[in-house]
C-alpha cells in the first residue's frame, strides 16, 4: 500500500475574535492518494476552503491557531519553514481559486505572470519560459495563445480567465491540484467546460485534485472519493458510489435532496435543510447539525458522534442513526414525495 | 492610445482659455471695479491712469482687450508690473527655476521617505513600529510649514549656528545651480527637508493604507500561492499596484507646488521663487503679475494633471482601453 | 407551479423589443461607433399568475430583457403592454405609480442592500416612498413581511452585514414585495448562494407566488435551477430568444441545440446517469453581442450548423403545445410536424420572418 500523498492528521484551525475562539476546523483527518480526486463538500463556512489554505499554509492571520499534522509526502508541512513551503507552494502543491475575475494580478499581462512562476520554480534560459507559457495555454484551451500571452487579464472572460488560472497552477506539474470553488462563479455552461478540462489535464499531467465546492452535482462525475464536512469536522467519507448511493448522513441527504435534479421527475418541493450553519465559537454539547435535523433525537443532544466506519470499508459517517434507521429514512429526504409530481 | 493623448492635450488647451477668460472677467469686467485705477497700483497719477486705458484699450470691447490682454502677456510679452515697473514675463521665467529647484529636490527626498515609511509600517503591521511610524506621519502632517520653516532657521541661523553642526549653513537666499553648485545645495537643504516632511506624513500613510488594502485582494494570495518569496510579492505585487494611486496624488501635488504652491516655504526662506512672487504681488495688489502667475500655475495644473492620466493609463492597463 | 395560471391572460406583452447600448469613441466630441446588441428583437409574453423561467449564459442579454419588463431601461424600440397599458415610452414620473406592479429581485445580495441602512429602512422604503400608511403602520407591514421570507421581526433594526448571503436575499425579497406588486423579476436570485440555500430561497419565492399571488419572472443562466419554478421556459442567445416552451416539455424534447447543449451543461448528482449520458460541451464563449455572427446567431458553436445556419436567421416557428423553437435544424421533431411547419429555405430572412410569426395560443394548451 504506496503512501498517501497527502495525509491530514487531526488539523484544527481556530482564529482568535472579538468574539472569542473560532473554530474553524475542528479535527478533521483525511488523506489524498497520488492521481486520485477528492471532492471536499460543504457549505460556505464549514471550513473547506480553511483546511486546504491549511495546507498551503496561505492563512496570513496573526490570530490562527493550529493543532494537528499536515504531512505531504511523508513530511509535516506545519513545522517547515516559510523558504521550505515556498518551494512547495507552486511546483508541488498548487492552488486556483473561486473568483477567476480578481484572482488574477490585473497590471500584468498573463504570459508574464505564468512566466513569473516558472521562473521562481525552473532554472530557464531567456525564451523557454515563454515558449512554455505559450504551450500552456494551448493546454487549457485558450485560442491563438501566441497573441492572448500577451494581453491582459481584463481582457479576458471569466470562463478564460479561469483557464489561465489552471495553466498557472499547472505549470511547474504539481503532485497535487487544490480547486477551491473553481466554478462557483462561472455559468453552468463555463463549468462543465472547466471540469471537463480540469478532468481531462489530471490525467494529462498525474496530478492529484483536491476539488472544493458546496455542489455535489460538481463532483459527481470527476471524484472518486468524497468528504462531506460541516461545521468545521467531516460528518461523511466515502468513496463516490458509496455517497450518491448509500449516503449515510442526514446533511449528505439534505445536499443531495436540495439539487434540482434533470433525470428524475420534478418533485412538488426541493428539500431544502432548514436554518443556517452554526456559529464556529462556543459550540454546543452533541452533534453540531442538530438543530437543523430532521430525525434528530435524545442522544443527538447529548452525545457527539464519532465519525466511525458502520456501513462498509472506507465509508464513514457522524451520525447516531443506526444504519437500517437511516436507509428507511433517507429516502423520504432525498425523493420527497414522489406522489405529489405536479 | 493616441486618441487618449490627444484629447487630454485638447482639453488642456480648452481648460486654459477658461481660466484666463475668467480670471480677465474678475478684473476687468466686475462691476463697480476700475480697472485702469487697480492696474495703476496704489495712489496713481492721472497720467498713469490715462496711458493705462490707452494700452489696454479699456473703451474697447471686451473680446477685443481680452485679446489684447493676451498679446501682451503671451506674444509681445511686455506686460509691465505696478510694482517693480519691470516687465513680468521675464521676472516669472527668473523666479521658475528656483521653485523648480525647490520642490524637485522636495519631491525626491519626500518620494524617498515615505515609500521606506510607508512600506516599513505595513510590513512591520502589528509590531510597535507600524503605529510609531504612523504617529511620526501624523506629526509630519500637523506642523504647519511656516512654523517649521522658521524654527529651522531659529536654530540654524541664530541659536546654533555657530555649533558645528550648522555653522556651514549660508545666509538665507538662493544660487543658481550653474553659478555654484555647491552654494545652492547648501542653501535648498533645510528649504527641501522642511518641505518634504509634510508630504512625506501624508504619502506614507496613504501608501500603508493602500499596501494594507491590496494585501487582502485574491491576486496577492494567488502570488503567494505560486511560491514567490515575500519579497518579490511585496515590491513586484503589492507594491506595484498600489502606487498607481500614490502616483496620481503625487502628480497633482508636484503641479500645485511647482505652481507657486510653496510659497510659504519660499517667504520663510527668502527663495524668490514663483510662490513668493505671488504673494508679494498679491500684497501690494499688482494686478498684471497676479493674472501671469494664475495663468502660468494654471498651466502647470492642467499638464501635469493630463500627465498624471496619461501615466496612470500607464499604470494600470484596465483604463487604457477606455 | 401555481394554480392561479388558469387565470391565462397575459400580464405583460413584450412585443419586438429591442435594446441597443451604444459604444462611443473619439477625440473631442464622443461619436456612436458601435452598438452593444443585448436584446434584439424579442417578443414575449408573461401571463398572469405564471412563473416564466428565462434562461441563457452571460451576455445573452436576459438581466437587460429584464430590466427593460421594470422599465429599467428606456428602449431603444419596440413596446412593452403591463396590464393593458403601453408602458413603453412613458416618463419617470408617469412609471412612478406602476412602481409598484413592477418589482425587481437581483442577484447579488450582498451588493444590492445599502449597508448603511438598517434592514427595516431597506424593506420599508418603497412604502416610504409611495406614501403608503404611517410610521407604525409601515413598521407593522415591514415587520409582517420579514416573517412572510422567514426572518424574525426583530431584524428590523440589524444592518446587512450582519447576515449571511441567503438571509441577504430574502431581506431583497421582502423589499420586492413590500408594495404587493403584481409581477416581480427575479434576476439571477440564487446564483450567488450555496446550492444548500438555493433550495430555501427558491421554496420560498414559490411559497410566497400562492401567497401574494405573485406572477414571476425567472432570469438564470442554470436550467436545472428553473425546472422547479417555472412553467414555461423562455431561452434567449445573444440577444434573442431562441426556444420558449412549457417547463416539462422543455426538459423532455429540447428543440434549440443550445437547449439541448444547455442541459447537457447541469450536473446530475448520479454518478451512473452522469456517466451514461451524453455530454455537450460547447466550445468557446458566447460571442460578443456588438458583433453577432451572421445567420443563426448559434451557428459557429452547433455542431449541426450548415450553410444556411450561417446565411438565415430562423424565425421562432411554433411546432405546437405552445412550443416554439428557432432552428433550421430542429431536434426531436417527428416529419409531420416539420412538414407541417416547414419554412422555405429560399426566403429572405425578414420574409421567412414574416410568413412564420409564432401563432402562440392566448389561452395555455397544457
Amino acid at each position: 500500500m504506496a503512501e498517501p500523498l497527502l495525509e491530514v492528521k487531526d488539523l484544527k484551525v481556530s482564529f482568535r475574535t472579538e468574539d472569542g475562539l473560532v473554530r474553524a476546523v475542528d479535527g478533521i483527518s483525511f488523506t489524498v492518494d497520488e492521481g486520485e480526486v477528492v471532492g471536499i463538500v460543504g457549505e460556505s463556512g464549514s471550513g473547506k476552503s480553511v483546511t486546504m489554505m491549511s495546507v498551503m499554509r496561505l492563512i496570513n492571520d496573526p490570530n490562527a491557531i493550529y493543532e494537528g499534522e499536515i504531512l505531504y509526502k511523508g513530511r509535516n508541512l506545519m513545522g517547515v519553514s516559510q523558504d521550505a513551503m515556498r518551494e512547495v507552494r507552486g511546483e508541488e502543491i498548487a492552488m486556483i481559486f473561486q473568483d477567476p475575475m480578481t484572482s488574477l494580478n490585473p497590471v500584468y499581462t498573463i504570459g508574464w505572470q505564468i512566466e513569473e512562476q516558472l521562473n521562481e520554480h525552473n532554472d530557464l534560459k531567456k525564451g523557454q519560459a515563454r515558449r512554455r507559457a505559450m504551450q500552456l495555454l494551448s493546454q487549457v484551451g485558450i485560442p491563438k495563445p501566441e497573441q492572448r500571452i500577451d494581453d491582459y487579464p481584463h481582457q479576458f472572460s471569466g470562463g478564460m480567465r479561469q483557464r489561465v488560472m489552471i495553466a498557472l497552477a499547472l505549470s511547474c506539474n504539481p503532485d497535487l491540484l487544490i480547486a477551491d470553488e473553481p466554478t462557483t462563479a462561472l455559468d453552468v455552461t463555463i463549468q462543465a467546460q472547466i471540469l471537463e478540462l480540469i478532468q481531462n489535464l489530471k490525467s494529462e499531467f498525474g496530478s492529484a485534485v483536491a476539488l472544493i465546492t458546496h455542489d455535489l452535482g460538481v463532483v459527481a462525475d470527476i471524484a472518486d472519493r468524497i468528504l462531506v464536512m460541516y461545521a468545521g469536522r467531516i460528518v461523511e467519507q466515502g468513496d463516490k458510489e458509496q455517497i450518491f448511493y448509500d449516503p449515510q448522513h442526514p446533511y449528505t441527504w439534505g445536499l443531495l435532496g436540495s439539487i434540482a435534479r434533470l433525470d428524475r421527475p420534478k418533485a412538488r418541493r426541493l428539500t431544502a435543510i432548514a436554518g443556517q450553519p452554526p456559529s464556529l465559537i462556543n459550540r454546543p454539547k452533541g452533534c453540531s447539525f442538530r438543530p437543523r435535523c430532521p430525525q434528530a433525537f435524545d442522544r443527538c443532544r447529548a452525545e457527539d458522534p464519532q465519525l466511525t466506519a458502520k456501513v462498509g470499508e472506507g465509508h464513514l459517517d457522524a451520525c447516531h442513526l443506526s444504519v437500517e434507521d437511516k436507509r428507511a429514512r433517507r429516502d423520504a429526504t432525498i425523493n420527497p414525495r414522489l406522489a405529489d409530481t405536479a | 492610445m493616441a486618441a487618449f493623448i490627444i484629447r487630454r492635450l485638447l482639453w488642456m488647451f480648452v481648460v486654459l482659455f477658461a481660466i484666463s477668460v475668467l480670471v480677465f472677467l474678475i478684473f476687468f469686467a466686475t462691476p463697480g471695479v476700475d480697472p485702469a485705477r487697480q492696474m495703476a497700483g496704489r495712489n496713481p497719477s492721472a497720467e498713469t491712469i490715462k496711458s493705462i486705458k490707452h494700452e489696454f484699450g479699456l473703451d474697447r470691447p471686451l473680446p477685443v482687450r481680452y485679446g489684447l490682454m493676451m498679446k501682451h502677456m503671451f506674444i509681445s510679452r511686455d506686460l509691465i508690473s505696478y510694482g517693480s515697473h519691470t516687465r513680468v514675463i521675464p521676472e516669472i521665467l527668473s523666479a521658475t527655476p528656483v521653485t523648480l529647484s525647490l520642490v524637485f529636490g522636495a519631491a525626491v527626498i519626500w518620494i524617498v521617505f515615505s515609500i521606506l515609511t510607508g512600506v516599513g509600517a505595513a510590513v512591520l503591521r502589528g509590531t510597535i513600529f507600524d503605529p510609531f511610524l504612523m504617529i511620526l506621519a501624523l506629526i509630519g502632517i500637523s506642523i504647519p510649514v511656516f512654523w517649521l520653516g522658521e524654527v529651522v532657521n531659529l536654530v540654524t541661523q541664530s541659536r546654533l549656528h555657530d555649533s558645528f553642526l550648522f555653522s556651514w549653513v549660508p545666509p538665507l537666499g538662493y544660487t543658481p545651480l550653474t553659478q555654484d553648485p555647491f552654494m545652492w545645495f547648501k542653501q535648498l537643504l533645510f528649504p527641501w527637508l522642511t518641505l518634504s516632511v509634510l508630504y512625506i506624513g501624508f504619502y506614507a500613510r496613504v501608501l500603508r493604507a493602500n499596501l494594507i488594502e491590496t494585501e487582502s485582494e485574491d491576486y496577492i494570495r494567488t502570488a503567494r500561492a505560486k511560491g514567490l518569496s515575500e519579497r518579490r510579492v511585496l515590491f513586484r505585487h503589492t507594491l506595484r499596484t498600489s502606487m498607481i494611486t500614490f502616483v496620481s496624488l503625487f502628480g497633482l501635488d508636484f503641479a500645485v507646488l511647482v505652481g507657486g504652491g510653496a510659497l510659504l516655504t519660499e517667504v520663510v526662506f527668502g527663495l524668490p521663487g514663483v510662490g513668493l512672487l505671488t504673494y508679494n504681488s498679491l500684497t501690494s495688489l499688482d494686478l498684471p503679475v497676479i493674472m501671469t502667475t494664475v495663468v502660468y500655475a494654471a498651466f502647470f495644473i492642467t499638464l501635469a494633471s493630463a500627465l498624471v492620466d496619461l501615466l496612470y493609463a500607464w499604470l494600470d492597463p484596465r483604463v487604457r482601453l477606455a | 407551479m401555481s394554480s392561479n395560471s388558469q387565470n391565462g391572460r397575459p400580464l405583460l406583452e413584450a412585443e419586438h423589443v429591442i435594446k441597443y447600448f451604444p459604444i462611443k469613441r473619439g477625440i473631442l466630441i464622443q461619436r456612436e461607433v458601435a452598438q452593444v446588441h443585448a436584446v434584439d428583437d424579442v417578443s414575449l409574453e408573461v401571463r398572469s399568475g405564471e412563473t416564466l423561467g428565462l434562461v441563457g449564459e452571460s451576455g445573452c442579454g436576459k438581466s437587460t430583457l429584464g430590466r427593460c419588463f421594470v422599465r429599467l431601461y428606456p428602449l431603444t424600440d419596440g413596446q412593452i403592454v403591463f396590464d393593458g397599458q403601453d408602458i413603453s415610452k412613458l416618463s419617470r414620473r408617469q412609471l412612478r405609480p406602476l412602481r409598484r406592479e413592477l418589482q425587481m429581485i437581483f442577484q447579488d445580495p450582498y451588493a444590492s442592500l445599502n449597508p448603511r441602512k438598517r434592514v427595516g429602512s431597506i424593506v420599508g422604503a418603497p412604502l416610504q416612498i409611495h406614501g403608503i400608511g404611517d410610521r407604525g403602520q409601515r413598521k407593522r407591514q415591514v415587520q409582517e413581511l420579514l416573517e412572510k421570507v422567514g426572518l424574525s421581526p426583530e431584524h428590523y433594526n440589524r444592518y446587512p452585514h450582519e447576515f449571511s448571503g441567503g438571509q441577504r436575499q430574502r431581506i431583497g425579497v421582502a423589499r420586492a414585495l413590500a408594495l404587493r406588486p403584481k409581477l416581480v423579476v427575479a434576476d439571477e436570485p440564487v446564483s450567488a448562494l450555496d446550492v444548500s440555500i438555493q433550495a430555501q430561497v427558491i421554496n420560498l419565492l414559490a411559497d410566497l407566488q400562492e401567497d401574494f399571488d405573485l406572477t414571476y419572472v425567472f432570469i438564470a443562466h442554470d436550467l436545472g435551477v428553473v425546472r422547479h419554478v417555472s412553467d414555461r421556459i423562455a431561452v434567449m442567445y445573444l440577444g434573442k430568444i431562441v426556444e420558449i416552451s412549457p417547463a416539462e416539455e422543455l426538459y423532455e424534447r429540447p428543440i434549440m441545440p443550445y437547449t439541448e447543449a444547455l442541459l447537457s451543461a447541469v450536473p446530475i448528482p448520479d454518478p451512473r446517469e452522469s456517466a451514461a449520458r451524453e455530454r455537450i460541451v460547447l466550445e468557446g464563449d458566447v460571442p460578443s453581442p456588438i458583433n453577432p455572427p451572421s445567420g443563426c446567431r448559434f451557428h459557429p458553436r452547433c455542431r449541426y450548423a450548415t450553410d444556411v445556419c450561417t446565411q438565415i436567421e430562423p424565425p421562432l416557428v411554433d411546432y405546437g403545445n405552445g412550443h416554439l423553437a428557432a432552428c433550421h435544424h430542429p431536434l426531436n421533431v417527428d416529419k409531420e410536424t416539420l412538414a407541417r411547419v416547414s419554412v422555405d429555405e429560399r426566403r429572405t430572412p425578414a420574409e421567412a420572418d414574416e410568413a412564420a410569426k409564432p401563432t402562440q395560443p392566448a389561452r395555455p394548451a397544457g
